[in-house]
């Protein structure tokens, strides 16, 4: 009875949104795949030009300095790959406070085996990505097929692999050799002479003809699929856009003082940016990761198997936090007990800067690394401001309340974004929560798996009729 | 009784949903003291007509009057309705099962002193109400470790701390077993001795003609009549002829039955058990075929055991399994799971779109191809392009209103967004289709046009079976009919042979059954 005509909101009065003409704006949209994120992809990239221009300003050029781009970059390394594992953690529904330690345990233990055991570069390095995974496989576990939620688990994990590494270490540092900190300090090997690095030059040749490549193939692939094409203006300003991007980076970069170029953690970033926003964005990993987070019970009913999901995202999660905590060892030129303390806050907060949802389901990798940029530049400019740090933590903290906080805002009214709404008063959405403010009980991390790994048992809040 | 003065009376209500007029001009009298019953087929409008008594719809989002104890009424939360002595006791019940019985008799209204909780005198009112209906446990005990019969009862006594007059009780036997109803019926008559006013919404027949006084029948969100049963004369095809008693609109494609093939679908002895109560059966040894190209109706009201069915089919979606076989083209197969059962071909389209069909937070083609990427993609990689196409091509054939195939799901309407949920179980490419009340709270035209999309699968030589609670719909669409009650089938009709008053009766009694007394 409580079903039938009369259920609010499944029924709505808005007509079918006018058919919206090619050409003009609409073709714009098209440019980075159009779709719902964009909107809000553009305004956080937006933002971190905006913010990087004002910092430019104020500190009279010193913020696009080419040591100070690399600065910033190697710093930050650590954050973004962790917002990359993190993002996806944070899709499915979950949280991992664990990465600190995690990052911190695996430094000590490569470091270890690198300055006592003498082990090869390359063996230190599969050591610590197999810690990664073992690790990760630990807490997946307990949070796919127990059914614990990652809060706990992961809050566990913090703990454990805390006191791992002070144990494992004696709670004293532990240099590594200097063969081992190009990972997190080195450079793209470099030739010839003249004013500009070569090796970047190269690099950001290469760069710029992928993309106009990558645009060739796909507008062929499109064409011969017969599916709609953006007009080629657009394809053309596209990539005149990314290649003047590609190209200011590239002599940036190349312009630094002799003996540096482009540096290797950006190389590792750029290659995890690109693996991880293919897997979430084109394979069937990724849209089964979407499907958890968004509804898991549809997923579930869609023959998403939710444990091996949420088991594979824990797992890569400590995965990239044992490459994070090695890198970050190298730039360091060595292992301590405080490493990683509070890396978990800087990844999550870098990923709701992008636009994730605290309920899941939502945001992006690209989103993520933008959020990580946005208070790496944030820190790096107020610091040449000589703002000390408990006041750039303060500014920091209301940065991340006010970012998420337009989220929800835009949310509640029923439209996908700020400019949506504006344009349609009211919205013509049924009563919709706001994933930011869905409570967090109704993470899906808590429910699956309580009733055996065949059974399983919907929760009394959708018991049939 | 008959000349007892009116505690309630309704007058035009009228109560207007975006795109739906739920209650059309409604009018209902209720005389003091005495025990009303209002019957409807599901999405009649009752939950609604009771929602806007108590308040929860507040006061100026609909048209007409509520008198109340001589008064016009102007309830804008329930709060308020409680004030006054109206309870509502809703199916599902709102207990915390963490609290003990006495916390949540009092949760919201508890005693204190100088602001601190009188736990002495709580539990001293907390034995006297329970003893007022009946039950001798430890107000100490938690609310999760009694029955639901039990369960039920703490809610009346909660109502009877208010102070309750009018009692509305929505469906309060659906999740009851025989004893337990049986005992609440019977404390229904004793406060009734005691002048409290019940109103009670259920679909057991046999309980309403046992217990009420008067019966109020609505239909499409009008009132129909209200019978009064002390006067005599209402028996069960009464008040079936009033629920059910319209005519057929010609709005459903034409089927002869030429498409039917053999029976290749076929589940025997199909016993689940309830996933949090051990004794409670859901499914009770059910049998049933289904044949290439036919439409298979199960009729059921809810609550009958029909979703459960038809989940505990699919890959054992719901309650615990217990025993039974599924036979498919003469063979037998299992189905642990839901991908186990999208490989054998079968699709489950549920009957809540938004919390199990769909996620809302998808769009369109995502949404269409989701469960079973494999088919566009290769190596784990999903070709978009390929995608969009699919997605594409299902909008054309089902005419989903929408400008792109890249807006979200949740911008569409009721209708439409049952269409994409259509659109992803057909391109699983299943033999057999369960349908689950698909065209709950949809529009007269999309329904229209899903029937059209159920038949012409049917002639593509697909199984379906279709859930319904709509009787002209199942009587429009299928070929064969079962009903449901209680977790047992109790009929299998042709669809020639089945009427409305037929089907009605397989779905609120089991002939089969040891009859027992209600009264």
């Amino acid at each position: 009875m409580t079903n039938g005509t009369v259920t609010n909101g499944t029924v709505t009065t808005a007509a079918p949104a006018p058919a919206k003409k090619s050409g003009g704006i609409r073709d714009l949209g098209k440019m980075f795949g159009g779709g719902q994120s964009t909107l809000r992809q553009f305004g956080i990239l937006i933002a971190l030009i905006v913010i990087i221009v004002v910092f430019q300003i104020l500190t009279d050029g010193r913020t696009l300095q080419p040591g100070n781009v690399i600065n910033i970059l190697n710093g930050n390394t650590y954050v973004l790959i962790l917002a990359i594992g993190m993002v996806m953690v944070i899709i499915a529904g979950h949280i991992d406070l664990s990465v600190g330690s995690v990052a911190a345990f695996t430094g000590i233990v490569v470091a270890i085996a690198l300055n006592r055991w003498q082990w090869p570069v390359p063996a230190a390095i599969l050591l610590g990505l197999v810690v990664g995974l073992v690790i990760g496989a630990w807490q997946g576990w307990w949070v796919a097929y127990v059914g614990v939620p990652a809060f706990i688990v992961t809050l566990a994990g913090m703990l454990i692999f805390r006191g791992a590494n002070q144990f494992v270490g004696n709670s004293t540092t532990e240099p590594v050799p200097d063969a081992f900190t190009w990972l997190g300090g080195g450079y793209i090997p470099d030739f010839g002479g003249g004013p500009f690095s070569n090796g970047t030059l190269v690099l950001g040749g290469i760069v710029a003809l992928a993309l106009i490549v990558q645009e060739v193939l796909l507008r062929r692939r499109q064409k011969r699929i017969g599916a709609e094409r953006a007009p080629v203006w657009v394809s053309a300003l596209k990539l005149v856009l990314l290649v003047a991007v590609v190209v200011a980076a590239t002599l940036l970069f190349a312009s630094g003082r002799p003996g540096t170029s482009f540096p290797i953690p950006g190389i590792i970033v750029a290659v995890l940016v690109i693996v991880y926003s293919f897997v979430t964005g084109n394979t069937v990993i990724g849209r089964h990761i979407y499907a958890v987070g968004g509804n898991w019970h549809a997923a579930e009913l869609s023959g998403v198997k939710i444990k091996r999901v949420n088991f594979f995202v824990m797992m890569n999660m400590s995965l990239l936090a044992a490459l994070a905590g090695m890198v970050f060892v190298s730039r360091s030129i060595a292992s301590g007990p405080g490493d990683g303390q509070g890396w978990e806050l800087d990844a999550i907060a870098a990923v709701f800067i992008g636009g994730a949802a605290v309920s899941g389901g939502i945001g992006t990798v690209i989103g993520s690394i933008v959020g990580a940029l946005i208070i790496a530049v944030l820190n790096n400019g107020l610091q040449l401001l000589g703002v000390s740090s408990d006041r750039v933590q303060i500014i920091k903290g209301f940065v991340l309340l006010i970012a998420v906080g337009i989220d929800v805002l835009s949310k509640r009214s029923g439209g996908r974004s700020l400019i949506a709404r504006f344009r349609r008063p009211g919205g013509d959405l049924g009563p919709e929560p706001s994933p930011a403010t869905a409570a967090i009980i109704n993470r899906p991390d808590i429910a699956p798996g309580a009733s055996g790994a065949e059974a399983s048992s919907r929760p009394p809040s959708t018991t049939p009729n | 009784m008959a000349d007892a003065p009116h505690i309630l009376e309704m007058r035009n209500i009228t109560k207007r949903f975006p795109g739906v007029l739920a209650l059309d001009d409604v009018s209902m009298r209720v005389r003091a003291g005495e025990i009303h019953a209002i019957c409807g087929e599901n999405g009649a409008g009752k939950s609604t007509l009771m929602k806007v008594l108590s308040g929860v719809y507040a006061y100026g989002t609909y048209e007409g009057d509520i008198v109340y104890r001589s008064e016009v009424q102007h309830f804008r939360d329930i709060r308020q309705s409680e004030a006054a002595g109206i309870v509502i006791i809703h199916q599902e019940l709102a207990l915390i099962p963490e609290l003990s019985i006495v916390e949540n008799i009092f949760l919201g209204n508890e005693p204190r002193r100088f602001g601190v909780i009188n736990w002495a005198e709580a539990h001293r009112r907390a034995i006297d109400l329970l003893a007022r209906v009946g039950l001798s446990d430890d107000p100490d005990t938690q609310v999760k470790n009694i029955g639901v019969g039990k369960q039920q009862l703490v809610e009346i006594a909660k109502a009877l701390n208010k102070d309750v007059k009018l009692l509305i009780l929505d469906e309060p036997t659906a999740a009851l077993n025989e004893n337990d109803s049986q005992h609440l019926l019977d404390l229904l008559r004793g406060l009734k001795g005691r002048g409290i006013t019940s109103i009670m919404i259920s679909h057991k027949l046999n309980e309403i003609e046992a217990i009420a006084d008067s019966i109020t029948i609505i239909r499409d969100g009008r009132t129909i009549e209200t019978l009064d049963v002390t006067a005599g004369g209402v028996d069960e095809d009464r008040i079936i002829r009033g629920m059910v008693g319209r005519v057929l609109e010609n709005r459903f494609p034409a089927h002869d039955g030429s498409s039917i093939g053999e029976v290749f679908f076929e589940v025997r002895d199909w016993t689940v058990q309830h996933p949090l109560t051990a004794e409670r059966l859901v499914c009770k040894s059910e049998n049933f075929t289904v044949r290439r190209g036919e439409v298979v109706g199960f009729a059921g009201l809810m609550g009958a055991g029909r979703t459960e069915l038809a989940m505990s089919i699919f890959g054992r979606s719901y309650g615990t399994f217990l025993e039974g076989t599924i036979v498919m083209d003469g063979e037998e197969i299992r189905l642990p799971n839901v991908s186990a059962a999208i490989k054998h071909g079968i699709a489950y389209v549920s009957e809540d779109r938004k919390a199990l069909g769909l996620n809302l937070l998808d769009d369109i083609k995502r949404s269409t191809v989701s469960a079973k990427l494999s088919k566009i993609s290769t190596a784990g990689v999903v070709d978009d392009l390929e995608e969009h196409k699919v997605a594409e091509e299902y909008r054309r054939e089902l005419r989903v209103k929408t400008p792109t195939v890249d807006e979200g799901v949740s911008k569409l309407s009721g209708g439409n967004q049952q269409k994409v949920v259509l659109a992803k179980w057909m391109f699983t490419d299943p033999e057999l289709l369960i349908l689950d009340e698909p065209t709950r709270g949809i529009d007269v035209g999309a329904k229209t046009e899903i029937y059209t999309i159920i038949r012409q699968l049917a002639e593509r030589g697909v199984g379906i079976i279709l859930i319904s609670s709509e009787l002209p719909e199942l009587l429009g669409v299928s070929d064969r009919i079962y009903t449901i009650f209680e977790g047992a089938i109790t009929a299998e009709l042709p669809v020639a042979a089945a009427d409305p008053e037929t089907l009605m009766r397989g779905m609120t009694s089991n002939p089969h059954a040891r009859k027992k007394e209600v009264a």
